[in-house]
């Protein structure tokens, strides 16, 4: 696949390395300056960085914002969009507000249920799910056109992205549903983090029997684990999610000051296995809270130096 | 049919506890069903309502009655007298019959006793679910003869999200999530092979967001 868009990440998969990506949530404040700590701790250790949009419904600094921070420190953002709280306008307008920065990245999420965070009496929107999303961002930029069929001067150059959750139900349309991702237009696919490495491995399988594979870089999900505790939590409470026992066996077996360093250690390990897995074209590391910890898991897991191109 | 609940007791009482002749007015046909704001129910919440204004020493007349329907002007007519009066009616209708009763008594308040709160079906005794919002395009051929508009959180049209676990929505371990029972309907069908057509961004100008919609059957007009 050769690049379409000016965005370094696409350059990097396209040339045929494994790509490495984080992310960074804003913060819940006006102050701009954890965003650029962030990014700054990370920048030469990733490829480009996402930025989280307003993750688990919890109201935070735009993820837009957030991005042309990054874009301003030289960095590559890839600029998170749920389609929970904007119509068909505002994601339109935030898209061309994201390329007016030069900012060439979008991962399209439909995002949590605002029941989940600090606005539960809110409404959701909605007017478009993700799939409508990435037709759409692929439209503007292809074709150079509003949904609304004018054209638009200096059409976005997104490199376009989506989620996939080989974990979720039903398992047997996880496939399925990546196909649709990518026939939609979907050029990149960050997945939900990875425990449970046999059934990525099986979703991988699926993925490539049905001639995916050669359509789409995906980067394999990752999130170290701070603690048994984060790890029962995940297991046990977030939508979605596939944590073997073992795992958490494995965290409640390490003494408690250890946990982090064992939850670094299970992440650099599953880099190494998810590399011999055909079709893994790089990582999407989520250190959430934790971004300090990229550097060391990109070195240890021989992702670094990272390509220039 | 359209389903309800009562408003709580407390809020209730606080409406109507500072006039002085309260009708409380049934509607025998949707809400009666989710036994909400029937006749009966009407009856009982009157009775209630008379006890509290003894036990608060409030002097206040409070009557009950009701109709078939309170949204149509011809199911009025054995009521109009009755409905001279009280200075407010407590409607038990669903929002629908409140409002009709409001415009066609412009001088009287007329307050609403329920919650209205979704297009559904009586699932079993006394378990009422949505299955309808009424966005004005139905698509329930193409997705198994289930709505992902009123029954997925999220109206997803090219679902399941990823927050789809065990056949339940992220939102609630007690709700089935709409995409797998979809899923599970077209296989029973034998048209799984059209999961993978990308369903278009909707038209929603026939939904709420259009406006206030009016249907004109000028074959019906008189």
């Amino acid at each position: 696949m050769s690049a379409k868009t000016p965005s370094k990440l696409e350059k990097i998969l396209s040339a045929g390395h494994l790509a490495v990506t984080s992310e960074c949530g804003p913060p819940r404040g006006s102050d701009p300056s954890a965003i650029v700590e962030k990014g700054e701790l990370i920048k030469d250790y990733v490829d480009a960085i996402n930025i989280t949009d307003n993750q688990t419904s919890m109201t935070r600094m735009c993820s837009l914002a957030a991005c042309i921070k990054l874009k301003q420190i030289g960095l590559e953002p890839v600029l998170q969009m749920v389609t929970r709280d904007r119509n068909r306008i505002a994601i339109q307008s935030d898209i061309l507000g994201a390329a007016s920065f030069d900012i060439h990245n979008m991962l399209c999420l439909s995002g949590d249920h605002q029941s989940f965070g600090d606005c539960a009496q809110g409404q959701n929107v909605h007017d478009i799910d993700s799939m409508q999303l990435i037709q759409t961002a692929r439209y503007m930029r292809d074709e150079g056109k509003f949904l609304g069929g004018d054209d638009i001067k200096r059409p976005p150059k997104m490199f376009v992205g989506a989620a996939a959750n080989p974990f979720a139900d039903p398992f047997d349309i996880r496939v399925p549903r990546l196909a649709k991702k990518i026939a939609a237009g979907a050029e990149f696919i960050q997945t939900q983090c990875i425990y449970n490495l046999d059934k990525f491995k099986e979703w991988m399988k699926r993925a490539g029997d049905k001639g995916l594979l050669d359509k789409v870089y995906i980067l394999a999900g990752l999130t170290p684990m701070k603690s048994a505790g984060m790890a029962k939590y995940m297991k046990n409470r977030v939508p979605g999610m596939d944590v073997p026992d073992e795992l958490v066996k494995r965290l409640s077996d390490t003494p408690k000051e250890k946990q982090g360093d064992e939850g670094i250690k299970i992440c650099i390990e599953s880099i190494e296995q998810l590399k011999e897995v055909e079709g893994v074209k790089g990582f999407h590391i989520m250190a959430i809270e934790w971004e300090e910890k990229v550097p060391g898991i990109v070195k240890a897991a021989g992702l670094y130096p990272r390509p220039e191109v | 049919m359209i389903v309800a609940e009562q408003k709580p007791f407390e809020e209730i009482w606080g409406m109507i506890k500072d006039y002085k002749k309260v009708l409380v007015f049934g509607c025998n046909t949707c809400v009666a069903v989710c036994h909400a704001g029937g006749n009966k129910e009407a009856e009982s919440l009157g009775s209630l309502l008379r006890m509290q204004a003894k036990q608060e020493n409030v002097d206040i007349e409070i009557k009950d009655s009701g109709i078939e329907r309170q949204c149509e002007h011809e199911f009025f007519d054995s009521a109009l007298k009755l409905l001279e009066w009280p200075d407010l009616v407590l409607s038990l209708g669903c929002g629908v019959g409140v409002q009709f009763m409001a415009a066609k008594f412009s001088d009287k308040p007329i307050f609403p006793g329920l919650n209205t709160t979704f297009m559904g079906a009586v699932e079993s005794a006394g378990v009422f679910t949505e299955k309808c919002q009424g966005c004005g395009k139905c698509v329930l051929a193409e997705t198994g003869g289930i709505c992902p508009i009123s029954r997925c959180a999220k109206r997803i049209m090219n679902g399941p999200c990823g927050g789809s676990t065990k056949g339940k929505c992220e939102i609630s371990k007690d709700l089935d999530c709409a995409w797998q029972l979809i899923i599970d309907r077209m296989a029973t069908l034998g048209t799984l092979d059209k999961y993978e057509e990308i369903t278009p961004i909707k038209d929603w100008s026939t939904e709420r967001s259009g406006g206030p919609r009016t249907i004109v059957r000028e074959d019906l007009q008189v």
